[in-house]
């Protein structure tokens, strides 16, 4: 999973695409998760963070994580 | 309106017609209103208007004087002897005519206008023929873009056929105007004698295509080169198919295809590709308009002032390309009620002029 370049991320959690004009909120933990995808992290590692930071499982952490990619390949947002 | 600070501009009069800004809006007010910002002159506008309640006449602070004009069915000469009448008083410099249904008698009488000492920029007569949505087809064709399959349906008995060769649903289009949906021979009868008694035949059966509506507005040098070009994606449309807001996008695509357009016909002034981008990323040109677009105010505003280009064009000048614009600029029209009096639409209505 790799964020589009050109996708910008505000500091009040909002998405921009500038390829379609698409904008999309999205929650804090979405934010982190982005930012850490921004920082190049691989999914595994980012989800280690997330296991460290949060009280999740790790099965729903997955869940989770593939709902969100799920939305975002949709939208478009990923390479 | 804003105007750009720095030494005084030459002072340049520009008349400009397509000022019926209503749910299906002409461009005049949008080109007034970024020519009113061109870096390069201080503009004094006239407007040409078919009708009297066309509201760009009645909007303050826009245009110095305005006057009606023959309807295009009277015919060129008609109009010429009302330019010359409207020019004795104007001394006009540039016309930006606005309207598809104009655009042909402007180009006949652009030599006579220049002799005069008004310049315009517009497409060649051939050019404003080939991409008309009868011969968009082969237009594609000609000149390798992507266009919706279509035929020509000149009665009902061809209604049948047409589905068969471009399936359902089917769209028809009036010659002149409008476009419906179709989705069972029923419908597309009923939709057929609609349209081709409004406007005529044949009505164009076109292949349904889906997707995302996206605008691209530009200006060509007429020998090849897009001096600009802005896509925007439709974000809010009414129920006439038209953009109430909308946003610059950023996709190399769509600036190569409008590029490819311009250098494959060497297109001459302002236009308007409408695009629809499937899911799948393929771009169709959907229509081919021989003018600038009624949003054509949000190329000013994202650092691509097209009106003002196309005044240096019209006057003999360099235009150096455009390629940067602000991406995520966004418009939204607005409806707003101007108040006037009643002696002013009178002097329009029993004068033509005010």
């Amino acid at each position: 999973m790799k964020l589009k370049p050109t996708i910008a991320i505000s500091a009040a959690g909002l998405l921009f695409n500038p390829a379609t004009g698409d904008s999309f909120a999205a929650n804090p933990v979405a934010i982190e998760i982005l930012g850490l995808l921004k920082e190049e992290q691989t999914p595994a590692a980012a989800k280690a963070a997330l296991l460290a930071r949060y009280e999740v499982e790790a099965h729903q952490l997955d869940k989770d994580w593939d709902d969100l990619v799920a939305q975002m390949r949709e939208h478009n947002l990923l390479d | 309106m804003p105007q750009p600070a720095g030494p005084a501009r030459p002072v340049l009069t520009v008349a400009i017609t397509g000022l019926n800004a209503v749910d299906s809006p002409g461009p005049g007010v949008a080109v007034a209103r970024a020519l009113q910002e061109s870096p390069d002159f201080e503009v004094r506008l006239i407007g040409l208007s078919y009708e009297t309640l066309e509201p760009g006449i009645y909007l303050p602070g826009l245009f110095a004087h305005t006057y009606q004009l023959p309807y295009p069915s009277a015919g060129t000469a008609a109009l010429l002897a009302r330019l010359e009448e409207i020019h004795a008083r104007e001394q006009l410099q540039v016309i930006i005519p606005n309207f598809d249904a104009e655009l042909y008698n402007f180009i006949k009488v652009a030599p006579q206008l220049r002799a005069r000492g008004i310049a315009t920029v517009l497409p060649s007569l051939a050019q404003l023929e080939a991409r008309d949505k009868l011969n968009l087809a082969a237009f594609g064709a000609q000149h390798g873009l992507q266009v919706p399959a279509d035929c020509r349906v000149h009665h009902l008995g061809e209604l049948p056929a047409a589905s068969r060769e471009l399936g359902w649903p089917l769209v028809l289009k009036g010659r002149f105007y409008d476009a419906v949906v179709a989705h069972t021979q029923p419908q597309a009868e009923q939709a057929f004698l609609q349209l081709s008694a409004r406007w005529g035949v044949p009505v164009i059966a076109q292949q349904f295509v889906t997707g995302q509506e996206i605008n691209v507005a530009g200006l060509g040098d007429g020998r090849g080169q897009a001096l600009s070009v802005v896509p925007m994606r439709k974000l809010y449309i009414t129920d006439k198919g038209k953009a109430w807001a909308g946003i610059t996008i950023q996709d190399e695509a769509l600036l190569a295809l409008a590029r490819r357009f311009v250098a494959a016909t060497q297109w001459r002034g302002g236009f308007e590709l409408e695009i629809m981008r499937t899911a799948a990323g393929e771009l169709f040109i959907m229509e081919i308009n021989p003018r600038f677009p009624a949003w054509i105010y949000l190329t000013a505003a994202a650092g691509q002032n097209q009106p003002a280009a196309l005044l240096r064009l019209a006057l003999g000048q360099s235009v150096e390309p455009m390629t940067e614009y602000a991406v995520g600029k966004m418009f939204i029209r607005y409806a707003w009620d101007l108040i006037t009096d009643h002696t002013e639409f009178q002097q329009m209505a029993a004068n033509g002029e005010l």
